[in-house]
């Protein structure tokens, strides 16, 4: 940080608020907090909840990046606001609302709901045939085999994905990139069976098929997971078998 | 009311709860199965550890060996029958997480890489990368969704455990997003919903870290087990207090104060070498460490920093390449909360509470002195942990405790009648409760005030060293918070997710558990492991070889009492570091 820049005493947050037992329409509530050069976003919403207002509902749990509870729209982009500094959204006012594409359930708070359920639609679990009593041992697995799908299980579901996916936002019947990015992080893992399977859920139309490629999902990853690049690799792989299953049966594929 | 029967019922969904789920039902898959947690499973604490889990697997370890290292490390004051089943099944439990999909780093021909940890004699610390918690949590959690017969209630707040005829039967819970209250019927209840490291200020532990689950069995009757064991982990970030792993110096580290120089050579820890050693200098046990800290700090060699003083983690020497494969996540941290590149700088570190050894009381399957009661993990005290737990320890013993927490249910639950009507009376009054207690209270005292007040007073009494004197002063401090919290107001009286609501719940569980933390530590007048008496300074097997029991009288107080260690094959002997090789 540099020592000349002038650093100011309070920044100004304007928080959206929607508590549905007392009024029908969100609004924005401005508060004035202490600012200091360490403080992350969600220092400041915890200023507020401890000193200010204690009504102000939202997530969070680890502060430290790792549980995806507090993601949020700051100024417009979802970032997790563990992980975000005051600082870097100078001079404020700093607009902070809940995560684009999910219904609001109270104030910051949305509803992941339907992301639970896709989730479970692509079956992210180690699929095999047969499966080895543990007494045999561990499945081996090169550091280079582990390596091709490590990126994907670095996933912590904090829906900066879902918010950023323009598609999301306008068909919600589309599965999604962190749920695409799950499916492969199974598919490609050397132990893992169940390729097919997953197919059958995601070469759906709401499946991979929805994503336009827009790539905004890779950009907000806050743990530098690629699901645009999965999503792509996926299209691919999912036309190859099209056009093999022209060809012949599907259970030799 | 809502009420809905299940046969065996999770609270808590991190690690010890999820695999207690997959336990009940590959034990007995007609049983339904419920896990009730506060929070999604994947935002579970489990997801914050770092660097490994404990199991003895290369040619060169032994069952003995492990064991050795725990009731050492633990200054003698684990159970060993248990510490014998908890190595064993170890392993086991490790391979089949890794058949669950848990992304384990390697060694170049496919198998499981192993790594050194604190106070173990060989390399035994399976981990992923230095994200092993996090791994572990969601192939447990990606897992569970296989299994038809688990049901989830995520974002359910437990407040009480329904206890008819001696037998726990259920729960009542808050469903946070529409504010209703549930009865939760059940015929075995297993509490698997992790410590309470929020009872002081500065802690690697989540915000939801509150000991929820070890007030519900203290309000149950069910005693608290050696409590006044706190661990301070000795490497925390400064004002976050977040965690920087162990393996950050099992791979190299080196801790300096501020001249640069290798301090715990002067804490009968070892001579420094340039390579990790083990059992020895940096991989000394934490307690020993967190306390070596203190007295450099008291000597003046400690670097001043505007949170306290804090001394050098220094990983430069490792080199950018190999920090960043072997611990990646120490260098994201640092950079994104510190500022600080640790391939460039060293890192400002000092200790932080992290883990509670002591917890519910259960024998080594689980159980609780109450029927139908199991707990599992962190929450629970079984004991493994001693008066010290060694780092890697605590995320195998969530899995071998809570599958067998599982299975013991499964069985129990699979004998039971279906629960008692009269609980629906039980459960109306809590509601009532609630309402009239919480929901509705308006008084003049504000939540944030009293957390941090009870905090502040348990850093200063209860830290990495105590003595009677500010022991009482805490339990002074913590009984006024504990009255004026009869007279709390909440500023959100709705129905809809209110946070404040939580809050307050979760202040009355620490309320309980720093209570029995100070009421154990004053009761045990001597210094052992983590629990160091400046007016006690010497450990006393004659008297002390027992584990703590805190129960909750019916004024509320807490009254302790001692039960005995159990010794197997290991008799008490003196913590060796860094010296000759101690006879296993």
């Amino acid at each position: 940080m540099s020592e000349t820049l002038t650093v100011p005493e309070t920044v100004i947050l304007e928080v959206f608020r929607y508590r549905p037992e007392v009024e029908s329409e969100p609004t924005f509530d401005s508060f004035e907090v202490p600012f200091h050069p360490e403080w992350m976003i969600l220092d400041a919403l915890n200023y507020i909840k401890d000193d200010l207002d204690g009504s102000l509902s939202y997530r969070w749990a680890c502060r430290m990046g790792v549980c995806g509870s507090c993601g949020m729209l700051a100024n417009g982009q979802p970032v997790l606001t563990c992980a975000t500094y005051l600082e870097s959204l100078l001079p404020g006012p700093i607009r902070i609302e809940p995560l684009e594409g999910f219904p609001v359930i109270r104030d910051l708070v949305g509803d992941i709901g339907d992301f639970m359920n896709k989730l479970s639609d692509v079956k992210p679990w180690l699929i095999r045939d047969e499966e080895k009593p543990v007494e045999d041992g561990e499945y081996l697995q090169t550091p280079s085999q582990l390596a091709d799908y490590k990126q994907y299980s670095m996933c912590i579901n904090c829906m900066l994905c879902y918010s950023a996916c323009p598609v999301y936002r306008l068909e919600p019947e589309f599965i999604g990139p962190a749920a695409i990015a799950l499916a492969q992080r199974y598919n490609l893992d050397s132990r893992d069976e169940g390729a097919e399977e997953r197919m059958d859920v995601l070469s759906q139309h709401d499946g991979i098929w929805g994503c336009t490629l827009v790539g905004e999902c890779t950009e907000v990853c806050p743990k530098g997971v690629d699901p645009a690049g999965a999503i792509q690799r996926y299209k691919v792989s999912a036309t190859m078998d099209y056009f093999k299953s022209l060809l012949m049966p599907r259970s030799s594929s | 009311m809502d009420s809905v029967i299940h046969d065996v019922l999770l609270v808590g969904g991190g690690g010890a709860g999820l695999r207690a789920a997959i336990a009940v039902s590959e034990t007995n898959p007609g049983l339904s199965v419920a896990v009730v947690s506060k929070v999604y499973p994947m935002r579970s604490h489990t997801g914050a550890a770092e660097g490994g889990a404990a199991g003895a697997v290369r040619p060169e370890d032994s069952l003995e060996a492990h064991a050795y290292d725990t009731i050492s490390g633990g200054a003698w004051l684990c159970d060993q029958d248990a510490v014998e089943a908890f190595v064993e099944e170890a392993p086991k439990e490790l391979i089949q997480l890794e058949h669950w999909g848990c992304p384990w780093s390697r060694q170049p021909d496919g198998h499981i890489a192993t790594r050194p940890f604190g106070g173990m004699k060989i390399e035994r610390t399976w981990y992923a990368a230095d994200k092993t918690g996090f791994h572990m949590l969601h192939a447990l959690f990606q897992t569970t969704l296989r299994y038809p017969p688990i049901t989830r209630y995520d974002e359910f707040f437990v407040t009480r455990l329904l206890v008819d005829n001696g037998r726990c039967q259920g729960v009542v819970a808050i469903e946070l997003a529409s504010g209703r209250v549930q009865t939760l019927f059940a015929k075995a209840v297993i509490v698997c919903s992790g410590g309470g490291g929020k009872i002081f200020p500065f802690t690697t532990n989540a915000n939801i870290k509150t000991g929820d689950g070890m007030a519900l069995a203290y309000h149950a009757g069910v005693p608290l087990k050696d409590m006044e064991f706190v661990q301070y982990h000795p490497t925390g970030l400064p004002f976050t207090g977040i965690l920087i792993t162990e393996a950050a110096r099992a791979e190299g580290g080196w801790l300096l104060n501020k001249d640069g120089y290798r301090y715990l050579q002067d804490y009968d820890l070892g001579t420094p070498e340039p390579k990790p050693v083990k059992r020895s200098m940096e991989l000394g046990p934490r307690d020993r460490l967190s306390q070596a800290f203190v007295k450099e700090s008291q000597a003046g060699r400690a670097v001043s920093s505007p949170y306290g003083d804090v001394v050098h983690l220094d990983i430069r020497h490792l080199g950018e390449a190999e920090i960043d494969k072997k611990i990646p996540f120490v260098r994201e941290l640092c950079l994104k909360y510190q500022k600080v590149d640790p391939v460039h700088d060293m890192i400002p570190v000092r200790p932080v509470v992290h883990y509670m050894m002591g917890g519910i009381d259960t024998d080594i399957q689980g159980a609780t002195a109450l029927d139908g009661l199991y707990a599992a993990g962190e929450v629970a005290c079984v004991n493994i942990n001693g008066a010290n737990r060694l780092g890697s320890n605590s995320l195998t013993e969530l899995l071998v405790f809570g599958a067998r927490a599982g299975r013991a249910a499964a069985q129990f639950a699979a004998a039971q009648p279906a629960p008692s009507a009269a609980l629906i009376a039980q459960a109306e009054d809590e509601e009532r409760r609630l309402k009239t207690e919480f929901l509705d209270a308006s008084g003049p005292e504000r939540v944030a005030p009293l957390r941090k007040e009870m905090q502040a007073a348990m850093e200063a009494g209860a830290g990495i060293y105590r003595n009677a004197e500010g022991l009482n002063d805490a339990v002074e401090t913590v009984n006024g918070v504990r009255e004026r919290f009869q007279r709390i107001g909440l500023d959100d009286h709705s129905r809809t997710f209110n946070t404040e609501l939580v809050s307050v719940l979760e202040l009355s569980s620490l309320l309980d558990v720093a209570g029995a933390v100070l009421d154990s530590a004053l009761a045990r007048t001597e210094s052992r492991g983590a629990h160091q008496r400046t007016d006690y300074p010497d450990r006393d097997d004659d008297e002390f070889l027992a584990h703590s029991l805190v129960y909750r009288s019916d004024d509320g107080a807490p009254r302790v009492e001692f039960k005995p260690v159990t010794v197997t094959k290991w008799p008490p002997g003196e913590r060796v570091y860094g010296r000759k090789a101690s006879d296993v």
